[in-house]
């Protein structure tokens, strides 16, 4: 990136005026920390079954939850990151988000509804319901829980470094602190609130998001007089450099790089509806037709934000320019608070930090939830006791899950506060769509799928990614690995997805052709019918 | 827990079999794959064939429409709005073609339609559901 030197025509940011802003920032968290309570203790009072622990008595509307999912799915990452990759790197940042939205296309034609109509609380019901119960839960169980734990361990460690940047807290004990207390937070939101408080905090923070970045668009695009190509015009000349607007900036280094981008690309598009915790929304609305709209709502939305992330990201790269984003705490993840201070000084930024801190927390509760419903459910409920825990063990052991997953994920995101763990959501997208997409559609669309198949892809989807990542150069062997000072990176990849996707599928398909026994074909009838007729799901809810 | 999605007791002597080959069944699968497949290859190809362009032909997606706007950037929300636009489509065609059939069929069954004929088939599947059965109720 040398040739984007900083022009020095665009007015700066004094980044220490940051620091200033802490207390505001608290502040405005605190409040949203006392509502979401409030709210989550209010929506908890009638949980009692497992349906309204795991899935809120299914009783959201499809707008509610499409909302919450649009919460869950709009991260940190998404908001912080790639705004920042916008302003940084330009064109390839706008390209990463487009992944991101038609993604949702997978969801929404083969996956969703039929989803809803054949399981109950977690993917390992869908993925067992017509094959034998016990290995089909375990591996889904697995590869469930490994998606989880990378995904989390993604977002506490962000946590780490967007505390240095929000609340000027610089040292390692204090980002701890903080992360202990995100931690514990979430901790208390989904033991309490279980899928219902969840869903609550994610609705809210949703929409104070999506609220909070169109106040941003606007006053981005008011300052170019509505015109994108002055905004465009005037960031080229900021970065110093017209291919900002031009893709290749970040992906277009070398033929490796290319190749990158395109595993990348293949791991969001099919990852995106295979992941558990996406997955268990859709069990919190009442009918399929519900969950087509709240896949609907969350495209709506979805896309609308990712439009406004564009706006943003050139709007910071002209009005804050690359080099001051670079040169502040937090690096490329600052440009979207500095960007909101340079528009509506401390009040706008308390406002924009607090949004990032609550997304952390409802990501984070959306992930324990899924996890520990996955083991409670599927590992303990279905395998363990063999199908004989009561609800109430089953809800009790859950909640222990969440403590235990939630001290993990405190001690994971305090040791990996620092290091470079960008890539885990890569993987844990990559692993989604290698292990889980490949045995989702081949359950629901193909007749003779049977367990090995599922079996095998699982399993070697789940391998596959993992151990491409390990010897990829994300791991050793280049400037940016997390572990330096050694090389056994074999694969030339970060991105997995290319070689692992495909050969899921092929596993799928092999394991499903060499398996001797065959599956029951009254079970496959009825998987079918439930899934298209939304039988035996779609009463109206009687409790 | 009435709305489970597993076997309620309306559906434990449902004869899926039988109603997966019904004339009205098949006729629903048919509408559905003929739909969603033909439409998620459509867009895999679209938006692969857009990563192409702009891994590998950055000189065309760099050429300039209007002012500053270039063809990636038109392309880029090309992909936003068939994306909207492709959702907003099988919205209407879920609601034209598929929910009316599929209602009718769960009619069916949930009025005792489909009730198993065989002894033995039907003792098969009261173990299976049954299994299953024990799941919906935690």
């Amino acid at each position: 990136m040398s040739g984007m030197a900083f022009s020095g025509a665009v007015p700066m940011v004094n980044v220490g005026a940051l620091k200033d802003t802490t207390l505001l920032n608290m502040g405005i968290f605190a409040l949203f920390v006392l509502v979401t309570m409030v709210i989550v203790f209010r929506a908890s009072r009638n949980n009692k079954t497992a349906a309204d622990y795991y899935a809120a008595g299914r009783s959201f509307t499809g707008s509610q939850n499409g909302t919450a999912i649009a919460g869950d799915y709009l991260s940190a990452a998404s908001f912080l990151g790639i705004t920042g990759a916008i302003a940084i790197n330009g064109y390839d940042g706008f390209l990463y988000s487009i992944g991101f939205l038609v993604a949702w296309l997978v969801a929404l034609l083969l996956v969703a509804e039929l989803l809803r109509n054949t399981g109950k609380f977690t993917m390992a019901d869908v993925l067992s319901f017509r094959l034998r119960q016990r290995p089909v839960r375990i591996a889904a169980a697995l590869s469930t829980l490994a998606v989880c734990f990378f995904y989390l361990l993604a977002q506490m460690a962000g946590a780490g470094s967007l505390i240095s940047l929000l609340l000027g807290i610089s040292d390692w004990g204090g980002q701890a602190l903080v992360i202990v207390v995100v931690g514990a937070l979430m901790i208390m939101y989904v033991l309490i609130g279980g899928m219902k408080g969840t869903t609550w905090v994610q609705i809210i923070k949703a929409v104070l998001l999506i609220c909070g970045a169109a106040v941003m668009t606007l006053w981005v695009l008011s300052i170019y007089g509505f015109n994108l190509s002055n905004l465009l015009g005037s960031a080229a000349e900021a970065a110093n450099n017209p291919n900002v607007l031009n893709p290749g900036l970040q992906y277009g280094k070398s033929e490796t790089s290319k190749l990158d981008f395109m595993s990348l690309g293949l791991a969001l598009v099919l990852g995106t509806a295979a992941l558990p915790h996406v997955l268990m929304r859709f069990y919190t609305v009442p009918t399929a037709k519900e969950a087509r709209k709240s896949v609907v709502w969350s495209i709506w939305l979805i896309g609308l934000f990712y439009l406004f992330t564009l706006v943003l990201g050139y709007g910071a790269a002209a009005l804050v320019g690359a080099d001051t984003i670079k040169a502040a705490p937090g690096g490329v993840n600052s440009a979207a608070p500095l960007l909101a201070f340079h528009l509506g000084g401390p009040l706008l930024l308390g406002f924009i930090s607090a949004v990032a801190f609550a997304t952390i927390l409802a990501v984070v509760a959306g992930l324990t939830i899924t996890a520990a419903a996955s083991f409670a459910h599927d590992i303990y409920a279905n395998v363990i006791a063999k199908g004989k825990a009561d609800a109430g063990t089953e809800v009790k052991v859950a909640r222990r899950t969440v403590v235990v997953i939630g001290i993990l994920a405190i001690l994971g995101g305090i040791f990996a506060n620092g290091q470079n763990v960008a890539f885990l959501v890569a993987l844990a997208f990559a692993v989604a769509a290698s292990a889980n997409l490949p045995t989702i559609v081949y359950s629901l669309f193909w007749r003779k799928f049977t367990t090995q198949g599922a079996v095998w892809s699982m399993y070697g989807g789940l391998a596959s990614a993992i151990v491409l990542i390990a010897l990829s150069p994300v791991v050793s062997g280049a400037k940016t690995s997390m572990i330096q000072g050694a090389n056994f990176a074999v694969f030339p990849l970060s991105n997995p997805g290319i070689v692992s996707i495909p050969l899921a599928f092929f596993l799928g398909w092999l394991g499903t052709v060499l398996d001797k026994r065959g599956e029951d074909p009254a079970k496959q009838a009825e998987m079918e019918v439930r899934s298209l007729t939304g039988v035996g799901a779609e009463k109206a809810v009687e409790h | 827990m009435g709305n489970e999605a597993q076997p309620a007791d309306a559906t434990q002597s449902v004869d899926f079999q039988q109603v997966q080959q019904s004339e009205q069944f098949r006729e629903l699968r048919r509408r559905h794959r003929s739909f969603v497949f033909p439409m998620a290859v459509a867009f895999l190809l679209w938006y692969f064939g857009y990563v192409l362009l702009a891994d590998y032909a950055v000189g065309f997606m760099s050429i300039k429409l209007w002012g500053n706007i270039n063809v990636g950037l038109v392309l880029g929300l090309l992909q936003f709005a068939t994306t909207f636009g492709i959702t907003a489509w099988y919205v209407s065609y879920s609601n034209r073609k598929l929910d009316p059939i599929a209602a009718d069929i769960r009619g069916e069954i949930e009025g005792h339609g489909f009730e198993s004929r065989g002894q033995a088939a039907g003792a098969v599947r009261a173990a299976s559901a049954g299994e299953a059965a024990k799941g919906a109720q935690r």
